[in-house]
């Protein structure tokens, strides 16, 4: 496939006198996971913002398979298949478990209103069609045990597990990820990277996610994404990226620690969908 | 010990998504609704049906509606009286051009002019929340209440500005107007408010009820989804309003009998607001709880002096009354801020376990 999934291309962002972006340009190939990464401030949760449509940009474009969707509202960006998470868990927290994932089923469901308010025929029957398909994406994510749990009263690292739940009911083409291990043990780290590299090779979902944790991002990512003040400085494999002197200058600093030493070890069961794109600084 | 699940085993998604899935719940909630339509008609006096089975029907029917807007959709309202009104000048109004028109289909119609009205009330939802949503709603219960006070028409110019029920019967049984035996006035309250209920019910566990409660719990997570606010919270409001107006129609038509604009005043609006509060946001049963909490309570009160044979001035006895029901709500709201229906929820589990709690 030689048309990305989605192109950011030269896409600016104020907040009044402030910018938070600056002629950001970002490609995503189908079936690739991209980290985006970039100290605090440098404008990556903006960027997933600016895609999944909360915010306009100032100027330039944005494309999903090909068409121009720049000025969407977020329902519409959902229509389009992009589902995300968020930094600090935005579940909904008074619903149980499976409410919360039922609900991101949303956009599948289709029906008349006196159907839903009778409970009666094909109301009832896409309902128990949903449950099945929630309950293998409960198996898939392994919290069985906590379907029927309020969500808010769960562990945060559930939470967090639960939220990438919701997005994956929506059978997304790009899902997008807020650092979905921030505040996450080892284990804990561990189990959702190897869910977001399952969901990756077995759905073939398409993710973009920002992380802080360099041996992770250096680990699942096939191509990385360095934002700084709001401008990308870099963009490459792994290996690159981690070589590259902007990037160690800015974010990993001038002593080159190389956070992971070892090359990825879990290496990606697909491999991108086409080479890496070299791209100097922006 | 005799509360308990043990046994009876889920083998279908069906079964797992009833409404009661526990095989007790099913026998209770079924006696107890035959129940509600045959033993208070044999064995009610006319006092227990007017005074206390019918009003309670009534606000738990507009607690339902209440309930639906603010404790599913979290969209604050203080306008609930004036929905009401509007239901009920509605009713008025189309059980007096058209005669014949089946006193059910008035009802219904007028729920529906009420949902209108409440859409159109609803509109601010989508820039305002929380108190500024409540004071906007306020503009509603305020315009509203003065248009009906103001026009004529409305009251097709009585001079004494009263709204009268008209005598109509539903197969063959008068139900409305002053000749209506309160038995058939109950039975007609209780068949309303049994089927609003169950699709209540089934709205909230289903597509609508998640739209709204996502909108409700965090409304930036639900438009990523899908949820497109403006829809969702102008259908709650739509939903909420019209069973608003039925239950206004019907405290006119089946309660009252006659009414002015009086009946509707704010108070009606904080008052089913505290029966939503007390009973329980976002649970169809805190409805019920709540509504048989503001109604009973009082009464419990006003009659608890006499049989103790305390004789006090019955100025003195209001006021006791007043002061005793305020710090009821006050005490159930730090014991429990879920309300009723939570209380009734933590009773549950604990029965599940007794008398064997470990």
């Amino acid at each position: 496939m030689t048309l990305p999934l989605l192109e950011v291309e030269g896409v600016s962002v104020r907040f009044g006198a402030l910018t938070a972006l600056t002629h950001v340009s970002l490609e995503i190939a189908r079936g690739e996971i991209v980290a985006i990464i970039g100290p605090n401030g440098a404008g990556k949760t903006t960027l997933l913002n600016v895609i999944s449509g909360f915010y306009h940009p100032y100027e330039g474009r944005i494309l999903f398979d090909g068409r121009d969707r720049t000025n969407l509202r977020p329902p519409d960006v959902a229509e389009l298949g992009v589902a995300r998470t968020f930094q600090n868990v935005a579940l909904f927290k008074g619903m149980s478990v499976l409410d919360n994932i039922m609900t991101g089923r949303l956009l599948k469901m289709r029906g008349s209103f006196l159907l839903d308010a009778l409970w009666w025929g094909p109301a009832q029957r896409q309902e128990l069609a949903h449950r099945e398909a929630v309950e293998r994406i409960i198996d898939f994510l392994e919290i069985q045990a906590i379907r029927k749990t309020r969500a808010g009263t769960l562990p945060y690292g559930l939470q967090k597990r639960v939220e990438l739940a919701r997005a994956l009911a929506a059978e997304p083409q790009l899902l997008l990820l807020d650092e979905p291990m921030a505040g996450m043990n080892v284990e804990e780290k561990e189990d959702m990277c190897r869910f977001i590299l399952d969901v990756n090779s077995e759905f073939g979902t398409t993710i973009a996610l920002i992380e802080h944790d360099m041996g992770v991002v250096m680990d699942i990512s096939h191509r990385v994404a360095v934002l700084d003040y709001g401008r990308k400085i870099a963009d490459g494999t792994p290996d690159e990226v981690r070589k590259n002197q902007a990037v160690l200058d800015a974010y990993l600093g001038v002593s080159s620690e190389g956070a992971s030493a070892a090359p990825s070890e879990t290496s990606p069961r697909i491999a991108p969908a086409k080479p890496a794109l070299e791209r100097p600084g922006a | 010990m005799i509360y308990r699940e043990a046994g009876q085993f889920k083998t279908t998604y069906a079964a797992d998504q009833a409404i009661f899935p526990i095989l007790q719940d099913r026998i209770f909630v079924a006696l107890a609704v035959v129940g509600a339509f045959v033993i208070p008609v044999r064995f009610a006096n006319e006092y227990w049906l007017q005074a206390v089975l019918i009003p309670f029907l009534i606000y738990a029917l507009a607690a339902l509606g209440l309930n639906l807007l603010t404790g599913y959709a979290g969209q604050l309202s203080l306008g609930t009286g004036g929905f009401m009104a509007v239901g009920a000048y509605s009713a008025f109004k189309l059980a007096s051009a058209f005669p014949a028109l089946n006193i059910v289909l008035v009802f219904l119609l007028s729920g529906l002019v009420a949902a209108l009205v409440g859409v159109v009330f609803g509109i601010p939802s989508l820039r305002i929340k929380g108190f500024y949503l409540a004071v906007a709603t306020l503009a509603a219960q305020f315009f509203l209440i003065w248009l009906f006070n103001k026009v004529g028409w409305f009251v097709n110019y009585a001079p004494s500005g009263t709204i009268t029920a008209p005598p109509r019967t539903v197969f063959g049984v008068m139900v409305t107007g002053p000749d209506a035996a309160a038995g058939a006035r109950y039975v007609a309250a209780l068949a309303f408010v049994a089927v609003f209920a169950l699709i209540a019910k089934n709205l909230v566990r289903g597509r609508v009820g998640r739209s709204w409660m996502a909108i409700r719990d965090r409304d930036i997570a639900a438009e990523i989804i899908g949820v497109r606010p403006l829809r969702t919270k102008l259908l709650a409001f739509a939903i909420s309003s019209f069973y608003c107006g039925i239950a206004g129609a019907e405290l006119v038509f089946l309660y009252l009998g006659s009414a002015e604009t009086l009946a509707f005043d704010i108070n009606l609006s904080f008052l089913v607001l505290f029966m939503v509060i007390i009973g329980g946001l976002g649970s169809v049963l805190g409805s019920f709880l709540g509504a048989a909490f503001i109604v009973l309570v009082p009464i419990f009160l006003t009659n608890v002096p006499h049989t103790v044979g305390l004789n006090l001035p019955v100025a003195l006895a209001k006021q006791i009354e007043l002061m005793i029901f305020g710090g009821l709500i006050l005490f159930f709201l730090i014991v429990e801020p879920h309300g009723l229906a939570r209380l009734w929820q933590i009773t549950k589990e604990k029965l599940r376990l007794w008398p064997f709690p470990h």
